[in-house]
């Protein structure tokens, strides 16, 4: 399941932040195939954004393929994004490595630069999904 | 198509024979079935008028307001009302005023709703009215419209005497009603950034009359902020505020048509927008703008 938080002051719009947040459960694996997304209602209970928010962020992760609206039964996963769940090899490596750099006294501004600058080399310039800006 | 849940033509109020006495002027709006929307507006601008004249608490001077597609009056048991000041029964006690509740509006009351608003808030059920804290009553009466089961909820002020934590709840609990059964909402407030995020539809009053009134989104579309040297010329479009300060001219414009490409423009916040136009009561209106569209 999936828990939304509404950041109001991000400057980013509702919708968006609720698609990003679905995204990011699904990169995680926290969200899987199968699962049930919240309900609207459940959803503006919770955060008491208006419904209509929701059904426009479920509406655009539908049209993404992600996820698909069972009539009377509810909003579906289709299919997971990326291949980096919570508990892969990768990430675990990803733990020594910043383990790693804390014990040589990097700082947290040091490693997300280091990060940052790697990222760029092997990824360059692919734009955020679901950024707006 | 859906008949709209509130339909206002010239609709106006006066109190007394004063010919200043008018409260409404020439008010002509259309609130959709199943928005949610905020009426907003400095103190005395018309709001809780307003919202009486939907309830049918009120009989319009002039012109008309027709609500679920019938007379205010008629359509009273599909309507729930919370007046700014709660009116309950002193003396009666939180479980009685549900039970009074039940009895008032046979065949549609939702107990599990009321008992649930009523719950959330830990209010115990023996505890009487006049014991209760301004935000307690508000709940109170909440409950009491939301178990009628509305197709229409009319609040006026409803947030203003609760605090934070409660008022997220609450609009959580009314946000999920929306949800779950299409019920239009209709409250005045004055605080501007709760509205944003839960209403769709704005119905911005000043003076008595309509400054604005649509999808919060068709609104904030047709606005834009800009900034240009001091002394640029801002006709044809319409300048709701501008403001100068050293060579940088700042304002907040309805756009008549294509900017020129050295203006710094944005899209405003719905803050801004509201408080842009509340600063100044004078700027045009968007009625203005049909009558010309239409002429």
């Amino acid at each position: 399941m999936v828990d939304y938080r509404i950041d109001r002051r991000s400057g980013v719009a509702t919708y968006v932040q609720i698609v990003q947040q679905t995204k990011q459960a699904l990169r995680l694996g926290l969200l899987m195939p199968g699962d049930k997304l919240p309900t609207a209602r459940e959803v503006v209970e919770a955060t008491a954004v208006n419904p209509n928010t929701v059904l426009k962020a479920y509406r655009e992760l539908e049209r993404e393929g992600l996820v698909e609206a069972r009539r009377g039964l509810g909003t579906f996963v289709r299919r997971s994004l990326g291949a980096a769940p919570a508990d892969s090899p990768l990430r675990a490596e990803l733990e020594d490595w910043a383990a790693r750099a804390r014990e040589a006294g990097l700082e947290r501004e040091d490693v997300a630069a280091l990060f940052t600058a790697v990222l760029d080399t092997q990824f360059p310039h692919r734009t955020a999904e679901g950024d707006p800006s | 198509m859906t008949e709209p849940a509130i339909e206002a033509a010239a609709l106006a109020k006066r109190f007394g024979r004063r010919r200043d006495a008018w409260a409404l002027r020439d008010c002509s709006f259309r609130v959709p079935a199943g928005r949610v929307c905020a009426v907003v507006g400095p103190n005395g601008a018309g709001k809780s008028t307003l919202l009486a004249l939907a309830a049918g608490l009120l009989v319009p001077t002039e012109g008309t307001v027709t609500v679920l597609g019938t007379d205010p009056a008629a359509a009273r048991p599909r309507i729930g009302f919370v007046d700014q000041d709660k009116p309950l029964y002193p003396q009666l006690t939180v479980a009685e005023t549900l039970r009074m509740g039940a009895d008032l509006n046979p065949g549609r009351w939702d107990a599990g709703t009321a008992h649930d608003v009523v719950a959330a808030g830990s209010l115990d059920p023996g505890k009487r009215i006049r014991a209760l804290s301004g935000g307690q009553r508000t709940r109170v009466a909440l409950a009491l419209a939301l178990g009628k089961r509305p197709e229409l909820l009319l609040l006026d002020e409803p947030m203003a005497d609760l605090d934070p934590l409660a008022r997220h709840d609450l609009m959580g609990v009314l946000m999920g009603q929306a949800a779950a059964h299409g019920t239009t909402i209709v409250m005045s407030s004055h605080v501007v950034a709760e509205l944003e995020d839960s209403c769709d539809h704005l119905l911005l009053l000043g003076g008595g009359r309509v400054r604005l009134a649509g999808e919060i989104d068709e609104v904030l579309a047709a606005h834009t902020r800009l900034s240009a040297p001091a002394g640029t010329t801002l006709a044809p479009h319409r300048v709701v505020e501008t403001r100068t300060t050293g060579r940088q001219l700042s304002a907040l414009i309805r756009p008549a048509g294509p900017l020129p490409g050295d203006w710094r423009t944005c899209a405003p916040s719905l803050e801004e927008l509201l408080l842009s136009y509340l600063r100044n009561p004078e700027a045009p209106s968007s009625a203005d703008t049909t009558t010309e569209a239409a002429a």
